[in-house]
């Protein structure tokens, strides 16, 4: 009961459960919530069995696309989308890793045209586990502990 | 429709690599073709690479064209603060084909997004210098009769050396090559191209040794270990003398070997292997301009 008190239910719109404690806000950017006008609650170090502390958003009227939300795939590869319908989650969906990431981070190379003018970047994803981008742009391969997050 | 540039090694299929070996003979053949009258081909060297602007000028003229451009940014309005975007969006207004050099890694990948027109890269930064490895191949192609079958040892610095990697991904759309890498543990082949050519089933043999190993070798592909690569002065200091090949080393190789390297060379030829006629590193520079026609003249669709 307490659980449910944290962060209270909403009647339409999208609950993403999941999110690693760490990748809260940075979600919250690549989905521009910052300009959502809607009623955005969140809770930061929940407890959760599978991933020890974890974040969660819900957003009133707001249901996103699926290219929209597999940006935070990225940062919160194991989050779950909940579609709220009058209470009721009607709809249960998994981010999944696009193929391409179109802008969300800068090239960690220094000496990639990327960040020396303004263009917005663009990786091929080679691997999911763990993530590996290649710059379509200098070429070099980006590991997961390497991303720069615009 | 989108011109069509070389930015990468890759973005040529096997027949093209093979149509430009077909068009560079040709060139050699008959160097002087009016291709390109009427055209404007504009060189824009953001940084200084002497060799590399003069084989492509030489080219542009053989092939009867014109030359607009500068050999450094400093004499274009670069110094004045223009970007990329607006330098190559007002020159594709102006020439037919740009010919660029870029400090920048991805400049060129950029250059060719904003242009109407196609665009070479003449290399940008650390990363591709495509015609460079279109010419190793035809000296290659040359020497050896084939690209097929050939059993490539590539020397000194293997980690931070654009040409050898460009040349390794060519090489994987032709049978049976055998790769040795000779490098100092500090600047060995990356992994991503290992597992690249494990991935093809492509043999490859690692040696830290430069000995007679090189014996059983039809293409010596020499490099520089390069000074302004290094972040750490000291671990530049460390490897910069490992690797030198010497005439007497030369004794007991293959007949049909050819020494190659991209140049310029610092000291890791002594000058003792360059009357060797297996020396092969100056034709190989001449062979740039016959490679760079056959380039130009395959992108304008001219041959």
């Amino acid at each position: 009961m307490e659980k449910h008190l944290k962060v209270s239910a909403i009647k339409d719109g999208t609950v993403i459960d999941h999110i690693p404690t760490k990748a809260l806000f940075k979600v919250m950017k690549i989905l521009q919530l910052e300009e959502c006008l809607e009623m955005i609650t969140f809770g930061n170090n929940l407890d959760s069995k599978a991933m020890g502390t974890k974040s969660i958003i819900k957003i009133a009227n707001r249901f996103f696309a699926d290219e929209e939300v597999n940006k935070i795939a990225l940062v919160a590869p194991h989050a779950k989308l909940n579609t709220i319908r009058d209470y009721e989650v009607i709809e249960k969906r998994v981010v999944e890793t696009p193929r391409e990431i179109i802008g969300i981070i800068n090239c960690f190379n220094p000496k990639c045209i990327t960040n020396a003018e303004t263009i917005t970047t663009r990786f091929e994803v080679l691997s999911n586990k763990p993530i590996t981008m290649k710059c379509l742009y200098c070429e070099k391969i980006t590991n997961e502990n390497e991303m720069v997050y615009s | 429709m989108k011109a069509k540039s070389l930015i990468s090694i890759t973005d040529f299929s096997k027949e093209e690599y093979l149509k430009i070996m077909r068009l560079a003979e040709d060139f050699e053949a008959n160097p002087n073709q009016e291709l390109l009258q009427g055209k404007v081909i504009a060189t824009l060297f953001f940084e200084p690479s002497t060799r590399t602007r003069l084989s492509f000028e030489t080219a542009i003229n053989r092939l009867g064209g014109k030359i607009i451009g500068f050999s450094d940014s400093s004499s274009s309005s670069v110094s004045k603060g223009e970007t990329l975007h607006d330098t190559i969006k007002m020159v594709s207004n102006y020439a037919d084909m740009i010919i660029m050099r870029h400090p920048m890694e991805g400049s060129a990948r950029y250059a060719s997004e904003i242009s109407s027109i196609p665009i070479i890269n003449a290399g940008d930064g650390a990363n591709q210098h495509p015609s460079q490895t279109l010419l190793d191949m035809y000296s290659m192609i040359k020497t050896q009769g084939t690209l097929d079958n050939l059993n490539l040892f590539m020397v000194g610095d293997l980690k931070y050396g654009r040409t050898v990697h460009s040349l390794l991904m060519a090489m994987l759309q032709f049978e049976n090559p055998i790769f040795n890498f000779i490098a100092p543990q500090e600047l060995v082949m990356p992994n991503e191209y290992k597992i690249l050519l494990a991935s093809h089933g492509i043999k490859y043999f690692e040696h830290s040794e430069f000995t007679e190993i090189i014996n059983a070798a039809d293409i010596i592909y020499m490099t520089r270990v390069q000074k302004e690569r290094f972040i750490d002065p000291v671990e530049y200091e460390k490897v910069k003398n490992v690797y030198i090949l010497r005439n007497e080393m030369l004794k007991n190789t293959k007949e049909n070997l050819r020494i190659l390297h991209p140049l310029p060379r610092i000291n890791e030829i002594h000058t003792d292997v360059d009357d060797n006629p297996k020396a092969y590193y100056f034709t190989q520079a001449k062979n740039g301009v016959y490679a760079r026609m056959a380039i130009i003249a395959h992108l304008l669709n001219l041959k």
